[in-house]
């Protein structure tokens, strides 16, 4: 299928979201919109400090409250192997999960679950929370990263030595891991250059902000059978996770996807389900467990804080000669931030021959990281962003221009290996070259900024049902929660497939007894991996309409073909063979062989890597400090936009998250270690008056790798921004702002040290 | 610990029920009268998830007692609706693209549709400072500015 325009008839159209009358009319069902018969309420006990020794935990007071019907500790849960499991976006070691979901003998964030309580009501449980004796022994904690990573430190676990070094070291330390990744000799490429630039960066711990709290439903039955209703990212990845966790069967979890109230990658993990299992089994009764958002910004993922450094080196003309980073991650509490991520994404944009990446994996007394849209490329995006424009103003360049000099292309390898193949960052470039937005005249006090960002999208395991009903209407089961209007995107691309009308189309997110096994949606793959597998499973279902067909007119199936949604003989009509609608073969199934349906499960490889461009205009209030976004413009390649609005919804989403990083969002630790700004009233996302509009150019280069050439599209706005922000006003404030967020008092003490 | 007995009006009809002294009217809504539209997002009036119209004025439902609303009347996102005919600002909502996880879609549509009954016309800026209190983590907010100015028009016109 090529890229002609107008080729499709409803691939690129805009079309209700098949789940959109239930979101705007209250009637769709959230996490915790689910309630069972009998259902008692599930609370945690949650760790006051930063860093402790749990002694003893003394429960009696609280099992003799009226109305507790059960409680669990970390002793409820069986010790796993400290080993890594090939996941998806990132590996996983289930015993750091299991441990972070309950603390065993130390308490290493403050929010570490410690115990959690089912009761009748949530004030009585509430009320066995208080009475819950814990003996805490408190130990020195760290919570900055250099700090964390220093010698001397505090340290978390004493059987973490770091990986990645020679000779291993034989002492404990923080920093889980090292790794190193290059290409050519940045030396060389330094003594090359006539100008090099070189900074350290900072960005603070941000959470994904999703607006519902993770909330969850568990029932298990006497023989053992569990039953969950949750919000997550993926049903499989609940089932799996609370399968291991648990030590049960895969078969004896059923899982059971809610709406998701947004996610950008912190639901790709548990927290409640496992608790609520054992709370369930041990009660006999459906636990329900819903978080505060005191909870969520305490004890689930945030993304790494990131302390970096960068170099760059370049000839006159702008040519690149080398690129050095380092990049310290935060991890959280466990092993596994995004800092390999933030190597490899980081430099991908430049066709860089020399270039060394060098990533520290810390851990500290913070919430263990979590997955956050694009995860581990913006901080580093950041810094070599702003290096850019760093350079593009000592060279006296046009930054867009230097990003043109030095563009991937296809064909450019990346420092992670691999050849680019076709990749769109160039038109990008060009996009945002020739926008009106960047001539624009500018005013006082007001600059522009330019960043562009990279995203490698994944693909993955896939399952995909098509079921042709009786009067001709089509079902389409896939296992992927849809997170922004993906129903919307797997019933277009079945239409489109089956030739039928989208409105005769009915998309369903099944559970994990409904379809085969389904990665979790993430990693930008759902409308490529997924909607390969729809188009696949419409595929395989127009074969069996043929097949129908072929038995209907006694000919051999290759002598019908599938056109606008009906079977016709090859070269045309004759007597006996004229055309079969879909409708008519469906409501004939049952002579010619019963029910029709196509199912595939399938693993997609050739997702195509995502690149943008953003540019961004700014003015500073050079006497308060505040910034002002006065203009936004997010420049993508999406390879084929299958529903353009819900496109350029992700663009614009991914990029006001950006903005939010750059300019208010952060983690605030007091000096016990305690999280100060547990709410959104102190944890500032952007609000609707804090913003402009935000323009989009979607550019479509085809992915060859999916059958209409979709890209992921969700991840890659959320890279460019952090730098696009920091550029503008860097340029506003004639200084050179390096630390996020951009905050009123932090440009102020930048104003007055210039 | 005795419930209090609460009578009020919600969508135009009479309703009564118990309540404890600590459950906020979000609890009520959601756990007593099966309205669960109105969702609890932080449960400190920040963002906006929850919002209902309270004896006719935008109220976060999380911020108000249970026990307060005895003999008053509350709106929620339930009946914006008027049977299977939606508000304008539902069927914009849906043409524009202006939601993607929706899960603070009913708190903006209820939220919006107060500004449009006192505000046919507002500007831009004018919808941006009414639903700074409705936080959206999925759209950065320009589809739904678009689709309530939209919204505005299609009302004026209707």
């Amino acid at each position: 299928m090529g890229n002609e325009e107008n080729q499709y008839k409803v691939i690129g159209t805009r079309p209700i979201r098949p789940d959109g009358v239930d979101k705007v009319t209250g009637r769709a069902a959230f996490g915790a919109d689910f309630s069972l018969p009998g259902t008692i309420v599930g609370r945690v006990l949650r760790s006051p400090h930063a860093h402790a020794r749990i002694k003893s935990i003394d429960a009696k007071l609280a099992l003799a409250l009226p109305g507790v019907r059960a409680m669990v500790t970390g002793a409820d849960f069986p010790e796993l192997p400290d080993e890594i499991t090939a996941g998806g976006e990132a590996p996983v070691n289930f015993r750091d999960v299991s441990h972070n979901v309950m603390a065993r003998a130390k308490a290493l964030y403050e929010g570490h679950a410690v115990a959690a309580v089912a009761a009748t009501t949530a004030a009585i449980a509430e009320q066995a929370l208080a009475l819950i004796k814990v003996e805490y022994e408190v130990l020195p904690h760290v919570i900055d990263v250099r700090d964390a990573a220093a010698d001397g430190a505090p340290v978390l676990h004493e059987t973490m030595f770091t990986s990645g070094v020679e000779p291993a070291p034989k002492k404990p330390s923080n920093v889980a891991g090292r790794t190193e990744m290059g290409l050519g000799n940045v030396e060389e490429g330094f003594a090359a250059a006539d100008v090099t630039v070189e900074r350290e960066y900072t960005t603070q711990a941000v959470h994904q902000g999703y607006i519902e709290p993770h909330a969850c439903v568990a029932s298990v039955t006497t023989d053992g059978q569990a039953t969950v209703w949750s919000t997550s990212q993926g049903q499989f990845m609940v089932r799996e996770f609370c399968s291991r966790l648990l030590g049960m069967d895969r078969a004896a979890i059923r899982v059971v996807p809610s709406e998701i109230g947004g996610g950008f990658g912190g639901k790709t993990t548990v927290y409640l389900e496992p608790l609520a299992i054992a709370l369930a089994k041990k009660s006999g009764k459906p636990v329900k467990m819903v978080m505060t958002r005191d909870e969520v910004f305490r004890a689930t993922g945030p993304t790494s804080g990131a302390s970096m450094k960068v170099k760059l080196g370049a000839k006159r003309d702008g040519t690149l000669t080398a690129g050095d980073m380092t990049l310290y991650y935060q991890a959280g509490a466990f092993a596994g931030g995004p800092a390999m991520l933030g190597c490899m994404t980081g430099f991908a944009p430049y066709a860089l021959t020399n270039a060394r990446a060098v990533g520290y994996d810390v851990v500290s007394n913070r919430p263990k990281a979590a997955a956050y849209r694009a995860p581990g490329a913006p901080m580093a995006a950041f810094a070599v962003e702003s290096a850019m424009d760093e350079l593009a103003q000592k060279l006296g360049m046009d930054p867009i221009e230097l990003r043109l000099k030095n563009a991937a292309k296809k064909g450019t390898r990346a420092i992670y290996g691999v050849k680019f193949p076709e990749i769109g960052f160039v038109e990008t470039l060009e996009a945002a070259k020739k926008h009106p937005h960047y001539s624009a005249p500018l005013g006082p006090n007001q600059a522009r900024g330019v960043a562009s960002g990279f995203w490698f999208n994944i693909g993955g395991q896939s399952s995909a049902a098509v079921h042709v009903n009786e009067d001709g209407t089509a079902e389409v089961v896939t296992g992927n929660p849809d997170i922004g209007g993906s129903r919307a995107s797997m019933a277009m691309m079945a239409a489109e497939v089956l030739g039928i009308e989208y409105s005769k189309v009915k998309p369903t997110v099944g559970d994990t007894g409904q379809i085969g096994y389904s990665f979790l949606t993430g990693g930008s793959r759902v409308t490529f991996a997924t909607g390969k597998a729809v188009c696949e499973a419409a595929q395989a279902t127009v074969n069996e309409l043929r097949a129908r067909a072929a038995k209907l007119w006694e000919c051999p199936i290759e002598d019908v073909e599938w056109k606008d949604g009906a079977a016709h003989p090859v070269g045309g009509q004759t007597d006996t063979r004229t055309v079969l609608s879909l409708a008519e073969l469906a409501e004939s199934a049952a002579k010619t062989g019963g029910p029709i349906s196509g199912a595939v499960g399938i693993n997609a490889a050739g997702a195509g890597a995502g690149f943008g461009t953003q540019i961004c205009d700014v003015e500073i209030d050079p006497e308060t400090g505040k910034v002002t976004v006065l203009r936004y413009t997010v420049v993508q390649d999406v390879g084929r936009a299958i529903h353009p609005a819900y496109v350029e919804g992700q663009l614009q989403g991914g990029a006001v998250q950006g903005i939010g990083w750059a300019l208010n969002e952060e983690y605030v630790y007091d000096g016990n270690g305690r999280l100060d700004n547990p709410g959104f009233l102190d944890y500032r996302m952007p609000v609707a008056s804090d913003l402009p509009m935000i323009d989009t150019v979607m550019i479509e280069v085809p992915n060859p790798g999916h059958p209409f050439g979709v890209r992921g599209v969700g991840e890659t706005p959320i890279v460019p921004p952090l730098a696009a922000v920091a550029n503008a006003v860097s340029r506003a404030a004639k200084v050179r702002l390096a630390d996020l967020p951009i905050s009123p008092p932090r440009l102020l003490a930048a104003l007055d040290g210039k | 610990m005795s419930k209090h007995h609460i009578t009020a009006t919600v969508n135009g009809e009479a309703v009564e029920f118990l309540c404890e002294t600590q459950a906020t009217l979000l609890d009520v809504l959601r756990d007593e009268l099966g309205l669960t539209g109105a969702k609890e997002g932080c449960g400190s009036g920040d963002c906006g998830a929850c919002s209902v119209m309270l004896n006719g004025r935008l109220v976060c439902s999380c911020l108000v007692l249970g026990c307060e609303v005895d003999g008053h009347s509350i709106d929620t996102i339930e009946g914006v609706a008027e049977g299977a005919v939606l508000h304008p600002l539902q069927q914009v909502f849906l043409e524009e693209a202006a939601l993607q996880c929706g899960i603070c879609t009913p708190g903006i549509i209820v939220a919006a549709k107060a500004l449009l009954e006192k505000n046919t016309d507002p500007s831009e800026e004018e919808i941006r400072y009414w639903l700074a209190g409705n936080l959206c983590r999925c759209t950065g907010y320009d589809k739904i500015i678009r689709a309530v100015q939209k919204a505005a028009t299609v009302m004026r016109e209707a």
